[in-house]
């Protein structure tokens, strides 16, 4: 096994007897489930009035009224629910002592920061995957296209992603779990509102950048079926970054 | 095999370290002797790459810990003063987890659990959970970690500390056995632990190397002269000249209280029998004779704890034992 797969193995066992995952997970798919349950009785609603007003069969648009609020509302969860995940990944390590033993490992840091974040990344690619079951339950009873729902799924995997390795920063810069997960959902609620300030600026230049810098755009784009490289990039250079930055952060705690 | 040459640490204004010099042969146990706070952790986590010096160099086994320190973690098995464990594997999780990260596989692997699991006696434990696990076992399971992969070099952090007696004879033999095949440093505040199992001893206080010798030799230096005390009721006024007069005593001070005096004897001439006969003949109302015996606990506690009264030059570590010794026997009057 390389040190990586080690890592990981060896992590993922840490979050599946440990009553996180689970109960993470738990709250994760009982509110998603609830929430799209909401949104498709809504969409009956809409389509029970267009029928009145029109007359006969109406064809309604699941994918605007029930897949876009959904993957919209998903992004939310997912800000208040990854932190969760994170939060122990180096904290715990460094609280309980295992972090100097880590440390002194014939193991790079590099491998360390990539096995915990390839492990959470995992357990968050599984949560998400049981969710894939809403839209092929509902394609039993509905007509909908499936190809903005994928790249819903790829926007929601690499937003994932980003809100991970946010997490993982925070984490390696305390030892206090608690800290670790609030300043995640801090920076993340930093950079959604980041969106709102930058439309406020409109069109100018400082604006732009603003808009650039939050994720909600880019998540957006991805949900209405855009598959944009400017998007790719910039999930995946937030990703490199954040991993960097913890990088540095874990190489730094040594020296206090 | 360990060469640590001129390492000073630093945090901030605080100096941890001060110029510490030491090398461990190969195949050597070392204990490195000190109170809390003396910079015993210290020394290990540079020596383990954990943290980099402030200055000075330190090399395990050819390998500069600065510039590789992979290769030196490779040879290295360390027990930091909390054992590291992770509580949610169990023991047998924990160390197959171990043997990969220093890339022990297959085989080599289950024999090398095989072999820690038995000598130190986790059999019982082995499917257990480390969180439920006792002070004592997990201690020995951060051992078990430690001795994974069958390091040239081991550095122990108070490898005794939450033991009960009996392990700590276990552990203490285990780690005199490993003697000759690894050169081994284990930190201590508890002095017998350095002499059972020691073949050198390092005294460090206030992140100085104040004295460095075998047990052996830091003994033999304590017995220059026997030290009698003897306390009496009527001392006439020249009795420190009368008892000097009796053959073997080289030296008499007064004592802290009146009737008593401190003598220094040469070695192997026991004179207290002469002593008594002069007291009683001449009526001097003798209440207490007895020898005082040093040990190697009194050098230590005053090498560490009048650190600050020696000359700050740092001379010779000798000379700073002779004046520690001498103090030590103005105090023990």
């Amino acid at each position: 096994m390389t040190p990586v797969a080690t890592m990981i193995a060896k992590e993922l066992r840490s979050y599946f007897v440990s009553p996180v995952v689970y109960v993470v997970g738990a709250v994760f798919l009982s509110i998603v489930g609830l929430i799209s349950y909401l949104y498709i009785v809504f969409a009956g609603a809409q389509a029970i009035q267009l029928m009145q007003v029109q007359g006969g069969m109406a064809q309604l648009n699941l994918n605007d009224l029930v897949f876009r609020n959904l993957f919209s509302s998903i992004r939310f969860v997912l800000l208040l629910t990854l932190p969760i995940l994170t939060m122990r990944l180096f904290a715990e390590e460094r609280k309980l002592r295992t972090f100097e033993f880590l440390m002194t490992s014939p193991i790079g840091i590099n491998e360390i920061v990539t096995g915990k974040f390839m492990s959470v990344f995992l357990v968050f690619l599984g949560l998400l995957g049981l969710t894939g079951l809403i839209p092929l339950v509902l394609s039993l009873f509905s007509d909908f296209e499936w190809y903005p729902i994928l790249t819903g799924y790829l926007g929601l995997a690499l937003l994932g992603a980003l809100f991970l390795s946010v997490g993982i920063l925070a984490s390696a810069l305390t030892e206090n779990q608690i800290v670790a997960a609030f300043l995640s959902f801090g920076i993340l609620l930093l950079f959604w509102l980041l969106a709102g300030l930058g439309s406020l600026l409109g069109d100018t230049a400082l604006g732009q950048t603003i808009s650039y810098l939050s994720f909600m755009e880019h998540f957006d784009h991805l949900v209405r079926g855009l598959i944009d490289t400017k998007d790719l990039v910039y999930f995946f250079s937030g990703l490199v970054l954040m991993l960097f930055l913890t990088h540095r952060v874990v190489e730094a705690a040594r020296w206090r | 095999m360990i060469d640590v040459q001129q390492v000073t640490k630093r945090y901030g204004q605080h100096t941890a370290l001060d110029r510490v010099t030491f090398r461990v042969a190969k195949g050597e146990v070392l204990a490195f002797l000190g109170p809390n706070g003396a910079g015993k952790t210290t020394t290990m986590r540079i020596l383990t790459c954990f943290m980099p010096a402030t200055e000075g160099s330190a090399r395990v086994a050819g390998f500069d810990c600065l510039d590789q320190p992979l290769e030196v973690k490779r040879r290295i098995g360390y027990l930091p003063e909390t054992p590291p464990v992770y509580q949610e594997l169990t023991v047998s999780e924990y160390l197959t987890f171990v043997g990969r990260l220093r890339g022990l596989g297959g085989k080599k692997l289950s024999a090398a659990k095989d072999r820690e699991v038995q000598r130190l006696g986790l059999g019982q434990v082995r499917h257990r959970l480390i969180g439920n696990l006792s002070r004592g076992y997990r201690q020995r399971v951060g051992l078990a970690q430690a001795l994974l992969h069958d390091p040239e070099v081991l550095i122990l952090d108070e490898p005794t500390v939450g033991l009960d007696p009996k392990q700590i004879i276990e552990i203490r033999e285990l780690i005199k056995s490993l003697a000759g095949s690894h050169s081994v440093i284990l930190s201590t505040h508890i002095l017998p632990e350095a002499t059972a199992v020691c073949q050198r001893v390092v005294i460090i206080s206030g992140g100085r190397i104040v004295a460095e010798d075998t047990p052996e030799q830091l003994s033999a230096r304590l017995r220059q002269s026997d030290k009698v005390s003897i306390t009496l009721k009527h001392p006439p006024m020249d009795a420190a000249e009368q008892i000097k007069s009796v053959v073997g005593v080289q030296n008499v001070f007064p004592g802290g209280s009146t009737g008593t005096y401190l003598l220094e004897c040469s070695l192997g001439h026991d004179a207290r029998e002469e002593i008594a006969r002069l007291a009683v003949t001449q009526g001097w109302g003798l209440l207490e004779l007895k020898s005082i015996s040093m040990t190697l606990e009194d050098v230590f506690l005053q090498l560490t704890r009048h650190e600050e009264d020696l000359p700050s030059d740092g001379g010779p570590a000798t000379d700073r034992l002779a004046t520690a010794l001498s103090q030590s026997m103005e105090q023990s009057i």
